[in-house]
């Protein structure tokens, strides 16, 4: 067998499905038995057969694979209770095997899937995306690039109406329709105390995330997903906030961000400036802003 | 024999993994050790923590680079995007070579993340020894393959694992990182002599060397990195000394991992084989 064939044919088996109760399939990928599969090009020894080699590594890839996106997304877990999270997650795995020489980009598509099936995330499906956007958006903020940050002197010559502002790449801007930044940390809190993990104790937190979920109301809410200190936070933001940031994100001028924030907004004319520069200054000493590239380039 | 052009003619002594839970006592406590090896895909990201981390240790440590994904065995070709994120890493740490496994673990842009064992053909050496050429060019310092452990063998190998690995590194002109503990557990799957697998090693191409613990099942042994060496190994450890001289060594611990001290002094362990080696070659 030439080596190309050799491996499409071990890692459509390694790749493959177990069963129930965690065991290589009997049936192989081309239909076939998989004995019959197997003793093709994995060899017997006085103590396995071939089938049982390569159960080996099909039982450590699945075991592999579904423990990274279960760390990774603990508060989905939470929202769709053990059972349902696993067999999701095979799901998943099977229609987005990795395609990463990382494991960290294993769950990058996870919401994105879950819109496309929606039967997996119900009947929390609005919860279950949100979650899942929080969770990945909490790893690209863990380890995302940062950029020099911005100095009083590049604003000097750049003050005006054409004023850019540029943000850091690791800060996440998102809208969510359930407060899932709180759920997420409770969540967190209880993972925590893994010191206890008694049976008793374990079916006590199983049912203290059951009631955490349930109580959970839909609540819209936006949040910025940043780092202070290379520890990731969450901070609520206001809507006319969240939409200044998103727009200079999105590369307007500080004053056409500000303009279109407060087009249909509640807040009294008189107390828009106040708020503007109280934002300014927390964003500001949260480092949020980073220098232009021309300016970096520049030293 | 120790200080060769495979691992940039430099002369570690004993070092251990650099792992998270072990983050905190190394920055405060500044341990004495000869050296860090760290799992390259866990910092080819582009900040944060890991990075800040990172830099602290080289600050005060040498760091060698150690990869699990290049997958130099994989029929497929190699990821640029891998190799260009690895090159920056390697600046970064200025790791005098590096070191991934004898093995596959991709196929058509798949992956399994698992170092899955190679068919010991001709055609997978040459295959396998011209990527190890492509990465040794592309990053522009030495390699090392490591040779795996092994759950399963394959009809098609025309030959055994110890001549596959002479065979790949001969074609590739590349270095080796002897795990002797991965031998021992291929050697107790396949019933196979570990010492006629340490004794057919090219010990001029040795670059550095692995210890570490494993698990037994009834019926096979797996590499698990959650226990303390064994004695056998430690017994192809000093075989492997004997024939490669005093060559760079770290103990890995991935999991169950105890403190830094304890997993430290199981490293330090090496020391005395290589007092004896040393002194046997004085004699």
């Amino acid at each position: 067998m030439k080596l190309m064939q050799l491996q499409r044919t071990m890692a459509r088996a390694v790749m493959q499905p177990l069963t129930a109760s965690e065991r290589m399939q009997r049936r192989a990928p081309d239909g076939g038995p998989m004995k019959r599969y197997a003793s093709r090009f994995i060899k017997p020894n006085d103590r396995l057969t071939s089938f049982e080699r390569l159960e080996i590594y099909n039982r450590q890839y699945w075991f592999r694979v579904l423990s990274a996106l279960g760390e990774d997304f603990p508060g989905l877990r939470a929202v769709l209770g053990q059972r349902r999270f696993d067999a999701m997650s095979k799901a998943y795995l099977i229609a987005n095997p990795s395609r990463s020489f990382t494991l960290r980009n294993l769950g990058a598509r996870v919401e994105s899937w879950l819109r496309k099936n929606p039967t997996w995330a119900r009947p929390n499906q609005d919860l279950a995306l949100d979650i899942a956007r929080l969770e990945w958006s909490d790893i690209e903020a863990f380890d995302g690039k940062a950029e020099p940050p911005l100095r009083p002197e590049d604003l000097a010559n750049a003050a005006g109406p054409r004023l850019k502002l540029v943000l850091q790449p690791y800060v996440r801007l998102l809208s969510f329709r359930y407060p899932v930044d709180d759920l997420l940390l409770e969540v967190r809190k209880e993972d925590d105390d893994t010191d206890f993990a008694s049976n008793a104790f374990t079916e006590r937190k199983k049912r203290k995330r059951v009631r955490a979920v349930a109580k959970l109301k839909p609540a819209q809410i936006f949040l910025a997903v940043h780092r202070i200190d290379y520890s990731v936070y969450f901070r609520r933001l206001d809507q006319e906030e969240f939409s200044i940031l998103t727009a200079l994100r999105r590369g307007k001028t500080l004053s056409a961000a500000v303009e279109s924030a407060f087009r249909k907004s509640s807040v009294a004319p008189e107390e828009r400036p106040l708020k503007v520069q109280t934002w300014f200054q927390a964003w500001s000493t949260l480092g949020w802003f980073c220098r232009p590239e021309k300016k970096r380039a520049a030293g | 024999m120790s200080a060769n052009r495979f691992n940039g003619f430099t002369d570690y002594g004993i070092g251990i993994g650099l792992r998270a839970p072990h983050y905190d006592h190394i920055l405060t406590r500044k341990p004495v050790v000869d050296w860090f090896e760290i799992i390259s895909e866990n910092f080819v990201i582009d900040g944060g923590r890991p990075l800040h981390i990172l830099d602290q240790i080289l600050e005060q440590y040498k760091v060698v680079q150690h990869g699990v994904s290049m997958y130099f065995g994989s029929a497929e070709k190699l990821n640029r995007e891998h190799l260009r994120r690895l090159k920056e890493l390697v600046q970064r740490t200025k790791t005098p070579w590096l070191s991934d496994h004898l093995c596959w673990g991709s196929v058509d842009g798949r992956y399994t993340h698992d170092l899955l064992p190679m068919p010991y053909t001709f055609e997978a050496a040459r295959i396998t020894a011209q990527k190890v050429r492509e990465v040794q060019d592309f990053l522009e310092i030495p390699i090392a393959v490591e040779n795996v452990s092994s759950y399963a063998e394959y009809h098609d190998s025309e030959m055994t694992e110890w001549e596959f690995l002479n065979e790949v590194v001969e074609r590739a002109d590349c270095g080796i990182l002897l795990d002797v503990n991965n031998i021992y557990v291929s050697s107790q799957n396949h019933n196979f002599n570990p010492f006629d697998y340490v004794n057919s090693v090219p010990a001029e191409r040795v670059a550095q060397i692995h210890i570490a613990g494993h698990s037994k099942y009834r019926k096979y042994i797996l590499d698990t990195h959650d226990h303390p060496v064994i004695d056998p190994v430690w017994k192809l450890y000093e075989r492997a000394i004997q024939r490669a001289g005093h060559t760079a060594t770290l103990l890995e611990w991935d999991d169950s991992i105890p403190s830094f001290q304890e997993v430290h002094d199981e490293a330090l362990k090496a020391n005395k084989f290589l007092r004896a080696t040393a002194l046997a070659e004085a004699v």
